[in-house]
């Protein structure tokens, strides 16, 4: 399969208040029950959005948003994909947060779903312009660490290997893994438990 | 300067370096389950990717299985569907499977120690978070999502960021009713859920070495609450011991020179750590989370915090419908859960039904007992446990993940409270978007059970040993 690179990400934002946003709300166990991915675009914050009318995935004036605002250890807990999956299938491109969970950000990059940082100030700046104005446009450049909102230009951090990778269409690892598969079966055979005691 | 057991492992399993700056590392043990894999399955197959080395994946059956009628079709499709399509995907591949027929099914985590395939040196990868558990025999193991089972079906290998090593030493001794659980929410509870982002976490110190490898399971299981990717503990007589026998250990004089490598690969005395975190066994209580993640938690004879100008706090205390300022004993509960990858094994059953044995379950309490695996049932049948709980009020369930996270039949009902033994009270968790979950060792869940409310284990203890 082909991957792409990825480095530009424009669009309207969607901020969701709150540190440690586990996976379980941010895809509910229930919703794993399936064989495909498919479909879990409708199902993200299911159960916080029942109990909050106001919660930003129900309110029309986030909807076609690219770009995801969060705050500290975003996707923690369970290591399932579906989570990172339901936010790609509803439109989501890019997280921009304070820190994410580490299974989280590698489930994230593995479908091409960028995840940079920004401090605690900067992340409250955003959140609060794009509630206050919803259809204010952000663009993401990898290559160049910059947030742009409004003509202002915001640096995010995001680690190189995340970012060499999304820049040069690896993140989906398997063809790169399957490069040298000679050196693979060097390594199994000198692994004294592999080669046997 | 000496090196520690990661890197020891990460050097010996190292395929190559990436031009992404990550890592090639080689798998040595993959272990899949129904809930992560079709899709990764289904990907290879659009690929024409076959798996490189079946003989080196196992797969069991734990998420979505019924804990009581497991007759076939379920009666939910989709867990049937499932089921049906690891059954298809591990006969398509050739991947060896223990399924609901067999004596070895059982939660992931349980059966790999189990076992004797968890050993120690291995890299281990799985997707589930909490394949940290199998760091209990000194092995490096990695919760993984599904492209990445993907990626290990296809190469045995994973693109991977290196860790740094945090050393958690837990000194001198625990007091009685003090379980393996308290000491990781203790350790949660002070490092927080995401302090240990970018670590292995290694523990040791006196009461680690004197844990049993189930203690030790415990305790690495739930290093990924504290935001550790990995978590293990040094390999010493107790693991080489615990090892010796099982199906899957070398046999023979392999096992000896199995033993020999297994002892090299332990840090070396005076390794290099990133970081030294020191606790004092004395200093731990019994623990029960209040909140909606595992990091809050007070000791049984505490108080639940005040929000104050936390809006972590706030936001928990509405939610869990309790009080700041409240002590913790005292909260009424509606459920008791005794299972999980955290705390389903032999030990734990045993710790819980020494708290019950010839009492009787308070009578709004609906309690459960899901034994981790079906050997671990079986055994605990053998010693007459089934008939412990059974007396004393507690349902006694086929093994798997049951409410740790309710994708089966078990789940709570609207604002249910429930004790459990299991590793995550986040809002939802246990199949009620609404229902509230208080983490404890399966001895205090036994003896919450047993008031209808959290108590001190400490209290309900027998006079002497079981």
């Amino acid at each position: 399969m082909s991957t792409r690179e990825i480095d530009r990400i424009e669009g309207t934002g969607i901020p969701v208040r709150g540190d440690n946003i586990d996976t379980d709300r941010i895809i509910p166990a229930r919703f794993l029950k399936a064989i495909t991915f498919e479909g879990l675009g409708d199902h993200v914050f299911e159960d916080d959005r029942a109990g909050r009318s106001d919660h930003p995935f129900s309110n029309a004036d986030y909807a076609g948003a690219r770009i995801l605002l969060v705050n500290e250890n975003f996707g923690s807990g369970s290591s399932r994909e579906h989570a990172p999956q339901a936010l790609k299938r509803w439109g989501i491109d890019a997280c921009v947060g304070q820190s994410f969970a580490e299974i989280f950000r590698g489930n994230a990059l593995a479908i091409g779903l960028a995840c940079v940082t920004a401090p605690h100030d900067v992340i409250g700046g955003l959140m609060t312009r794009v509630e206050a104005a919803p259809a204010t446009r952000l663009a993401l450049s990898l290559a160049g660490r910059v947030l742009e909102a409004d003509g202002r230009r915001i640096a995010v951090t995001v680690e190189d290997q995340v970012r060499d990778a999304l820049l040069a269409g690896t993140w989906d690892a398997t063809g790169l893994l399957l490069d040298d598969f000679d050196v693979v079966r060097g390594v199994a055979s000198r692994v004294p438990y592999v080669r046997g005691f | 300067m000496g090196r520690t057991l990661l890197k020891k492992v990460w050097d010996l399993h190292t395929v190559r370096p990436l031009s992404t700056g990550q890592t090639q590392l080689f798998i040595g043990l993959h272990l899949i389950h129904e809930v992560t894999t079709p899709q990764a399955f289904d990907m290879l197959r659009s690929r024409g990717i076959g798996v490189a080395f079946p003989d080196r994946t196992f797969a069991t059956t734990d998420h979505i299985i019924p804990t009581r009628d497991q007759g076939r079709p379920f009666a939910d499709p989709l867990a049937e569907a499932m089921l049906s399509a690891l059954e298809r995907n591990c006969g398509e591949f050739g991947i060896p499977f223990w399924n609901l027929d067999s004596d070895r099914q059982g939660i992931v985590h349980v059966i790999g120690p189990e076992l004797g395939l968890t050993q120690p040196g291995m890299t281990i990868a799985c997707g589930d978070s909490h394949t940290s558990t199998h760091g209990a025999l000194g092995a490096v193991a990695f919760g993984i999502g599904t492209s990445q089972v993907r990626d290990v079906l296809a190469s045995q290998s994973l693109a991977i960021s290196p860790l740094k090593v945090r050393r958690i030493s837990i000194d001198g001794e625990l007091g009685a009713g003090v379980f393996a659980k308290d000491v990781v929410l203790e350790i949660i509870h002070r490092l927080g859920v995401m302090g240990g982002v970018g670590h292995a976490y290694e523990y040791g110190g006196a009461v680690i070495d004197r844990m049993s490898i189930d203690e030790r399971l415990t305790v690495c299981n739930m290093s990924i609450e504290g935001g550790a990717r990995v978590g293990y503990v040094n390999p010493d007589e107790t693991t080489f011991d615990y090892l010796r026998g099982r199906p899957f250990a070398p046999a023979g004089s392999a096992f000896d020179r199995a033993v020999s490598w297994w002892r090299s690969m332990a840090s070396d005395p005076g390794a290099d750590y990133d970081d030294v975190v020191a606790i004092q066994g004395a200093d731990i209580e019994p623990r029960v989370t209040w909140g909606i993640n595992p990091g809050q938690s007070v000791g049984v004879s505490g108080r639940i915090p005040t929000a104050g100008s936390d809006g972590g706090v706030a936001e928990a205390l509405e939610f869990m419908g309790l009080a700041g300022g409240d002590p913790i004993q005292g909260t009424k509960i509606d459920v008791a859960f005794v299972g999980s990858c955290t705390n389903s094994r032999l030990s734990d059953l045993r710790e819980a039904a020494r708290i019950a044995k010839g009492r009787r379950v308070a009578r709004h309490v609906k309690a459960l007992v899901v034994p981790g695996s079906q050997a671990v049932r079986t055994a605990a049948e053998a010693e007459g446990l089934d008939r412990v709980f059974s007396e004393a009020g507690f349902e006694w369930r086929g093994a798997g993940c049951s409410m740790c996270l309710a994708m089966n039949p078990d789940r709570l009902e609207g604002r249910q409270v429930c004790a459990s033994s299991s590793n995550r009270n986040f809002k939802g968790r246990q199949g009620s978007p609404t229902g509230r979950t208080l983490l404890m060792s399966p001895a205090m869940v036994a003896a919450a059970a047993l008031a209808g409310e959290v108590t001190d284990v400490r209290a309900a203890l027998p006079e002497s040993g079981p």
